[in-house]
């Protein structure tokens, strides 16, 4: 592995230096099912050596451009290129150089953590001693070694998710795609694969992500595209949007009512816009502890109280009027 | 090629193209050509099998086995000891037992045929997703159900072959010609194989499974001029038979049991289950094709 990461990085400042044609390049992409339109004429790009990633609730159109761009899913109407090929007409080509981890695990249970390996490594056209020796690089980097020869079925949900990591790089991909990837684990399982996925983006390897967890998104992304109802509604670093769409910090107010609303008149002007969520209220205000000084001075008395900085996931509610996780 | 250790088969150094991320096509990678990509798949499937084998073993040798020992014996008996001896058979008579042991042949591959498709394909498709996994490759779905059918295929062939060779030391073959029996039950499988292959690619529970095993399967085992002569059913029912797989596989595996091939039967025999074949693995790949790539 390390041999291919020092020359991924190696390649990947030779194309930063100028601006290289993107790895992924759609444009007025579209998928429908029917009458139901997943994605809706989107463009995006990515570069060789980036991260990106698409937030968005469940439904937002995220895993069938993922699909589309995974070249197993018929593209609608637009048009869609990966290394400059057309996946209608170059998909096996297209995905000998893609790495692949789905929404939900397709391990196979039944076989050894090797085998799995093994396996799909001879899909790829590998032989059985090139299959071998990835294997055990893959494991060493997945964490997975102790158990190569034991079977997946009895492994836990983070060890299944990091060996489906390691089977989409058997191929040494030039993308991998990731869907969801660390949903349905607990914290802990969570940030360790963070910390794999981070590695990976170090050594260059080209990220796509698709999450609905807007600290996932924080955390692996240079750059993002928010999707809401197959659409994309916003475009750019974390940091950027965050800036754009909300205020520094935030001020959550609880109150003992049902309906939080009718609090509104009393918190309004404190920031510069306030949401209403059912179970609270959102102040965004630069200085938040400022605004919660001026509502105690107001004689607004909330249950709790807290500012906290502006996330993403701010970035969504304002942009679509919902929370991203319901 | 890995550059440092100068290991591995690789066409190109790490994955990446010479004129780094600039050339846009994808390196030549090492690839399967078209016509062989489909062979790893045969692979996992061995693999697989290799975990499960003993249990295939005993369910696939033993009802075959009770049912030679329990019809072809027990109402053998009966049977060769009515008035006329035997069973009529195209102009002779045969002792029961050497009727229908080459029929219980035929039909055991019909079973394993449609077992071996209907679970096992929905499970690929929907509870494990193995198929979904394989085509995130450059496997297509073409290289899917070639890897499908050569895996039913040669168990089939395996299976077959055991209970010829299970079946000999009770004298139910008449001929060595009873080898070519084997080709000719493994295609007979795979017409029932691959037809509910598309089945299975086309259902969303396995409901319909069942109700194919006990309204098709099990109907077809019995007048398929398994257990007696289709001569024996009315006369209008008699055509029905010709339409079904299972008869032809049944009539070409007695022929080459017994040793009274009639060539052009046979041969229209063979040519029909090629053509239930060919007709299976059209529909299938069409179904599997709108299951998986949407």
């Amino acid at each position: 592995m390390s041999a291919r990461v020092a020359s991924l990085s190696r390649v990947t400042a030779r194309a930063d230096a100028d601006s290289p044609p993107a790895l992924i390049e759609a444009s007025a992409l579209t998928k429908r099912f029917g009458d139901f339109t997943a994605v809706d004429a989107i463009d995006v790009q990515v570069h060789a050596g980036e991260s990106f990633g698409f937030l968005g609730p469940n439904g937002a159109g995220k895993s069938s451009t993922m699909r589309m761009i995974a070249a197993v899913s018929p593209v609608t109407s637009g048009t869609l290129r990966i290394f400059g090929l057309d996946p209608a007409t170059h998909g096996p080509d297209i995905r000998s150089a893609l790495g692949v981890v789905p929404q939900k695990d397709t391990l196979d249970e039944e076989l050894t953590v090797e085998e799995n390996l093994w396996i799909y490594g001879r899909y790829f056209g590998l032989s059985w001693a090139e299959c071998r020796r990835r294997t055990v690089e893959l494991l060493d980097f997945a964490q997975l070694s102790e158990r190569a020869s034991d079977k997946v079925e009895p492994l836990s949900g983070g060890m299944k998710r990091r060996l489906t990591i390691a089977r989409s790089l058997i191929n040494e991909p030039r993308i991998l795609l990731l869907d969801e990837p660390t949903t349905g684990l607990d914290p802990q399982a969570r940030h360790v694969l963070w910390d794999r996925l981070f590695r990976l983006k170090r050594q260059g390897v080209t990220l796509v992500v698709t999450t609905h967890y807007m600290d996932e998104a924080e955390q692996l992304c240079d750059r993002l595209v928010v999707m809401d109802h197959g659409r994309i509604v916003a475009e750019g670093s974390p940091r950027a949007l965050i800036e754009q769409h909300a205020t520094r910090e935030v001020l959550e107010l609880r109150f003992a009512d049902e309906d939080s609303a009718v609090h509104l008149p009393s918190v309004e002007g404190l920031g510069e816009r306030v949401e209403v969520l059912p179970d609270r209220l959102l102040v965004y205000a630069d200085d938040g502890d400022g605004a919660l000084a001026a509502a105690h001075a107001r004689g607004v008395e909330p249950l709790s109280a807290l500012v906290r900085r502006a996330s993403l996931e701010d970035v969504f509610l304002h942009l679509t009027g919902r929370t991203l996780v319901d | 090629m890995d550059p440092q250790t100068g290991a591995g088969a690789r066409t190109q150094a790490d994955g990446i193209p010479d004129g780094g991320y600039a050339a846009l096509p994808p390196d030549p990678r090492a690839t399967l050509p078209p016509v062989r990509r489909w062979l790893p798949i045969l692979g996992y499937h061995a693999r697989v099998f290799r975990r499960v084998w003993r249990g295939v073993v005993y369910s696939r040798l033993g009802s075959p086995l009770l049912a030679l020992l329990a019809v072809g014996w027990g109402v053998g008996l009966l049977v060769d000891r009515g008035g006329r001896g035997g069973v009529p058979w195209h102009g002779v008579t045969l002792p029961y037992a050497v009727f229908v042991v080459p029929a219980i042949l035929a039909s055991t591959a019909m079973m394993t045929g449609f077992g071996e498709s209907s679970w096992p394909v929905l499970a690929a498709i929907k509870w494990q997703g193995t198929y979904h996994a394989m085509l995130a490759t450059p496997m297509r779905t073409r290289d899917i159900l070639a890897g499908h059918v050569a895996q039913v295929g040669w168990q089939l062939a395996a299976g077959a072959a055991a209970i010829v060779a299970l079946a000999a030391p009770f004298g139910v073959w008449h001929s060595w010609w009873v080898l070519a029996a084997v080709p000719v039950a493994t295609l007979t499988g795979l017409g029932f194989a691959t037809v509910m292959t598309a089945v299975a690619a086309r259902s969303e529970t396995e409901g319909w499974f069942t109700a194919i095993f006990r309204v098709v399967a099990t109907p077809l085992m019995l007048f398929s001029g398994t257990y007696f002569p289709i001569e024996s059913l009315p006369t209008m029912l008699q055509p029905l038979a010709w339409a079904t797989p299972l008869w032809h596989g049944v009539e070409a595996c007695r022929a080459f049991a017994t040793g009274l091939v009639d060539v052009g039967a046979v041969l229209g025999h063979v040519a029909a289950l090629v053509g239930f074949c060919a007709v299976g693995v059209a529909w299938s790949a069409r179904e599997l094709h709108r299951r998986l790539v949407r």
